[in-house]
């Protein structure tokens, strides 16, 4: 355990570690043999020599990577590169709100109580890549909002790889808490700038207390070399609300884990994504919405589509309590095609032991509807636009809750490059 | 057709004779216990040519190289096969002298469906008069079938009379290592219907095991095999709606179904075993292998209705292979008490243009566990795919469950796939409705669960549609708080 050679091995968070180690061990990672892994084989991964440690630290210029940033507002800013923190591009802050680092968070004795009570108390302990992280994990994103404050812009969570290894794996590690009435939106980002072999496996966990609002964008349109596997766990009291949208339009392979669990009344859960994908793509969205108490609500809605050899793979699961009764849950997710090579998986899944839900699940794969084509082309729309047109309205309703307008503009602008168009109006 | 008493007296003469066959076989059952002996003879006993017991020899090997699947989302304590005894002739004795014997709640049961004093004797097991109805019937049928170059009868006894049909399709649907109990079935397999209709012929009646004698304690390992000729058509009827107190613990069926070009193959079941008392006790465990290959233009289409047994786990399934196959499946799965069914099935487009259409209609009352399971799978080949499933739960009080594990894999561009699911409860207001109309509550639930699975009731035939639906009011019964 070399990596902990200047940790105190006292520290309670050493006995964390030291499960988790063990719970990896045993269950090594997942094959396609696991359920929840039958469509996504990390194979081709496991193969792979990564360094977990690189050497060096680099610097980045913020010239060179200031298209990463939504770099039209002012935003508190959380960058690390090469899994270490940048302070030199970050902007952080202890004014009011915490927006700082993980490691500082473990360390400095001001923040135990807190760290206590919530690290790693949301994550699973049993998922084998979650451990991982947990075990080895040494830097993130700290975000700690007290009772009725807001900080005054966004975060951005972004980690650049510069990876002079031969392969890069990196383990960020994420605790974002907003308490009672507290107000947050985070914009998170992997980026990798290397021509090398990068993987990611991030483990985030969100507690929103009562009343409290999340709203958390994830932006994945990383190189083909980059593979990421996010997991996303949230805890959620009553009448909270928190949204997660994950955009995919790029990587080598994609996996998120999207755990939500409602602990408590009338809580509002939303999970969205719209994924494009082309080349070799791979990109595996697997939710779970665990409604443990009555009168909540989650609505998951992810589109996608698919081209060349690009895979797709959906797993949505809504699990109702014996108790959770009067929850309304609605998972739909919408996928076309349109290549020959490409392929969807999907799995959308329902575990109901409460008989007063509304539950609901649709799933379509299909076409673009060849009328409405032609109705464009006669109106002298040329036959590529008319179909981004298409693809973009069919994509639009997942962007209508982005409420960061900068933000929706930015990802309207991702999504038509990917179409290839320029549609002449400002997505 | 005219059908006197002389020709029937013939008829019973030569059953007679059949039946000698059997009774020297009665006395002896085997000993319990699994292995390759066993396997031997089993088919010593049925007489098989060698290609047979090779064949179940074979499955025997694989299925002792196999692990009993865990992934369906029941619980039970799994049967100890090496405790389980692989071959008992007929029970030709009867249970009962007569109806009086008979456990009342059984007869009320009976009643209520509306079947006659004969059948019920014979369902119950009780000593019958031999012209019976159904006794009539059925060689009656046999004849007209004849004609129509239709054959229609146990699977034994088409190994013996129709090898070549037998050796050229029975496990070329469900080979024998298709999975722990297919394997298991392929090796001690005791008896099954077989069925063959020949081209271009359109099967005039309802096939139906339900009328059959000799189809009487076929026993736990049932193998059924439905050949469709190119251009024919055969409606086939499984079960019974009458609750069957089958003392076997584990029933591992296999059914293949051939639709070869231009054929279609309509399969009904219905599904009445014992589901265990009210505390969950005892009951049949119903593992069932049923799978259909379409070739070109062909058509089957599973409708199932389960009410029975303690644990279900079943998914009849259609391999589309030929172009402009069609495959569909009706289902209504009702769970009460602490029975627990997975159910579901399996689409597979290889062919162009193929369709394939799902709706499955699931009730959890009591303590039950439902899970609808299924698979839509579009080849890359099979341009222009179209499937349309869907799935409804519908739960009647707070200690079940309802489940939906769809999986739907697709490989080419062309297809269009929707699926949709939805669970929810009786509505408060559709009851109070009825009440306010004056229909009790009881019978307002019967009404409205009768109009959520009308969609599939009415795939059945007529006459099994009526009794389906009075076996969904009794399975429901009580159920209601």
């Amino acid at each position: 355990m070399a990596f902990e050679n200047n940790v105190d091995i006292d520290h309670p968070i050493h006995d964390v570690r030291t499960e988790a180690i063990k719970n990896f061990e045993e269950k090594g990672f997942p094959s396609k043999k696991d359920e929840a892994w039958k469509y996504t084989s990390l194979n081709s991964l496991r193969n792979t020599d990564f360094s977990i440690f690189p050497k060096e630290a680099n610097a980045l210029e913020y010239k060179d990577v200031k298209k990463y940033f939504l770099h039209e507002i002012d935003t508190y800013k959380i960058v690390f590169i090469d899994g270490i923190y940048s302070s030199f591009l970050s902007e952080t802050t202890h004014d009011g709100v915490d927006i700082c680092l993980m490691s500082s968070a473990l360390t400095k004795p001001m923040y135990k109580q807190v760290m206590d009570v919530y690290f790693n108390k949301a994550a699973s302990k049993d998922e084998s890549l979650t451990s991982l992280n947990t075990a080895f994990s040494r830097e993130g994103a700290y975000i700690y909002i007290p009772k009725n404050k807001m900080p005054k812009k966004p975060v951005e969570i972004i980690h650049f790889a510069t990876g002079n290894e031969a392969s890069l794996l990196l383990q960020p590690r994420n605790l974002i808490i907003a308490e009672e009435n507290a107000e947050l939106q985070v914009i998170e980002r992997h980026q990798s700038l290397t021509a090398n072999e990068v993987l990611t496996n991030s483990v985030t966990e969100i507690f929103a207390a009562k009343n409290a609002i999340v709203d958390y964008y994830k932006v994945q349109n990383d190189s083909s070399k980059a593979s990421l596997i996010d997991n996303t766990y949230i805890q959620q009291k009553d009448t909270s609300v928190v949204k997660v949208h994950t955009f995919s339009f790029g990587g080598k392979l994609t996996r998120n884990n999207l755990n939500f669990y409602q602990n408590g009344q009338h809580i509002d859960s939303t999970m969205k994504g719209v994924t494009i994908l082309g080349e070799k793509q791979h990109v595996d969205h697997h939710t779970l919405v665990h409604h443990i108490e009555p009168n909540c609500e989650s609505h998951q809605d992810y589109k996608g589509i698919y081209g060349e050899n690009a895979t797709g793979v959906f797993n949505g699961k809504i699990v109702v309590d014996k108790i959770a009764q009067k929850t309304n849950a609605f998972q739909q997710n919408n996928n076309i095609l349109v290549s020959d090579k490409a392929t969807i998986n999907t799995k959308p899944q329902l575990e109901i032991f409460a008989d007063d839900v509304k539950c609901s699940h649709g799933c379509t794969i299909g076409q673009l509807d060849e009328d409405a084509l032609f109705y464009l082309q006669s109106r002298g729309i040329p036959q590529k636009e008319a179909r981004a047109l298409m693809m973009y309205a069919f994509a639009n309703n997942v962007l209508e809750s982005v409420r960061i307008p900068e933000l929706k503009t930015r990802i309207n602008k991702l999504i038509a490059k990917k179409l290839g168009v320029n549609l002449g109006f400002d997505l | 057709m005219a059908y006197t008493e002389e020709e029937l007296k013939k008829e019973l003469e030569t059953k007679e004779y059949e039946y000698g066959f059997y009774t020297d076989i009665e006395s002896d059952t085997f000993p319990v216990g699994l292995n390759e002996d066993i396997v031997v003879a089993i088919s010593k006993k049925k007489s098989e040519p060698k290609w047979m017991t090779d064949w179940r020899l074979e499955a025997f090997r694989h299925w002792q190289a196999m692990e009993e699947p865990e992934w369906a989302n029941v619980t039970y304590a799994k049967p100890d096969f090496q405790a389980i005894s692989y071959y008992s002739a007929p029970n030709s004795k009867p249970k009962y002298e007569s109806l009086d014997e008979v456990d009342p709640e059984l007869l009320d049961t009976f009643k209520k469906l509306g079947i006659s004093l004969d059948e019920q004797k014979k369902l119950a097991g009780v000593a019958v008069d031999i012209v019976m109805d159904s006794v009539s019937v059925a060689t009656t049928f046999k004849k007209t079938l004849a004609e129509k170059g239709i054959i229609f009868c146990s699977i034994s006894e088409a190994i013996k009379e129709h090898p070549e049909l037998v050796k050229k399709y029975i496990g070329s649907v469900v080979p024998q290592k298709d999975n722990f109990y297919a394997a298991l079935n392929s090796a001690v397999f005791s008896d099954g219907s077989f069925c063959y209709i020949p081209k271009g012929v359109r099967c005039p009646m309802e096939l139906s095991t339900y009328f059959r004698i000799n189809q009487a304690g076929t026993g736990q390992f049932e193998r059924t095999l439905v050949i469709a000729d190119e251009g024919s058509y055969v409606s086939y009827l499984e079960g019974c709606t009458a609750p069957s107190r089958d003392e076997n613990q584990l029933h591992a069926a296999v059914v293949e179904l051939i639709a070869l070009d231009d054929a279609e193959i309509k399969y009904s079941t219905v599904q009445n075993w014992f589901p265990g008392d009210k505390e969950g006790k005892g009951g049949v465990f119903n593992f069932v292998t049923k799978r259909g290959i379409c070739e070109k233009n062909a058509k089957i289409s599973w409708t199932q209705v389960e009410t029975g047994s303690a644990v279900t786990w079943k998914y009849p399934s259609c391999i589309l292979k030929g172009d402009n196959a069609i495959g569909e499946f009706y289902s209504i799965a009702v769970t009460n008490n602490y029975q627990q069914a997975d159910t579901g099935t399996k689409m597979v487009h290889l062919g162009k243009n193929t369709r394939s259409t799902i709706i499955s209609k699931g009730i959890s009352a009591g303590k039950s566990q439902n899970s609808y399971r299924g698979l839509v799978q579009v080849n890359s080949r099979a341009e222009n795919a179209r499937n349309f499933s869907q799935c409804d739960s519908l739960l009647m009080g707070n200690a079940c469950g309802a489940h939906t594990f769809p999986y739907i894999e697709v490989k080419n561009k062309t297809a269009q796939i929707e699926h949709e699911a939805t669970t929810s409860k009786i509505g408060e207001d559709q009851i109070f409705y009825c009440n306010q109309r004056g229909i009790d509550t009881e019978k307002a639930i019967a009404l409205i669960v009768n109009g959520f699975s009308k969609e599939v009731l009415n795939k059945l035939p007529m006459e099994f549609a009526v009794e389906a639906q009075k076996l969904l009011e009794i399975s429901l019964e009580g159920s209601v708080g």
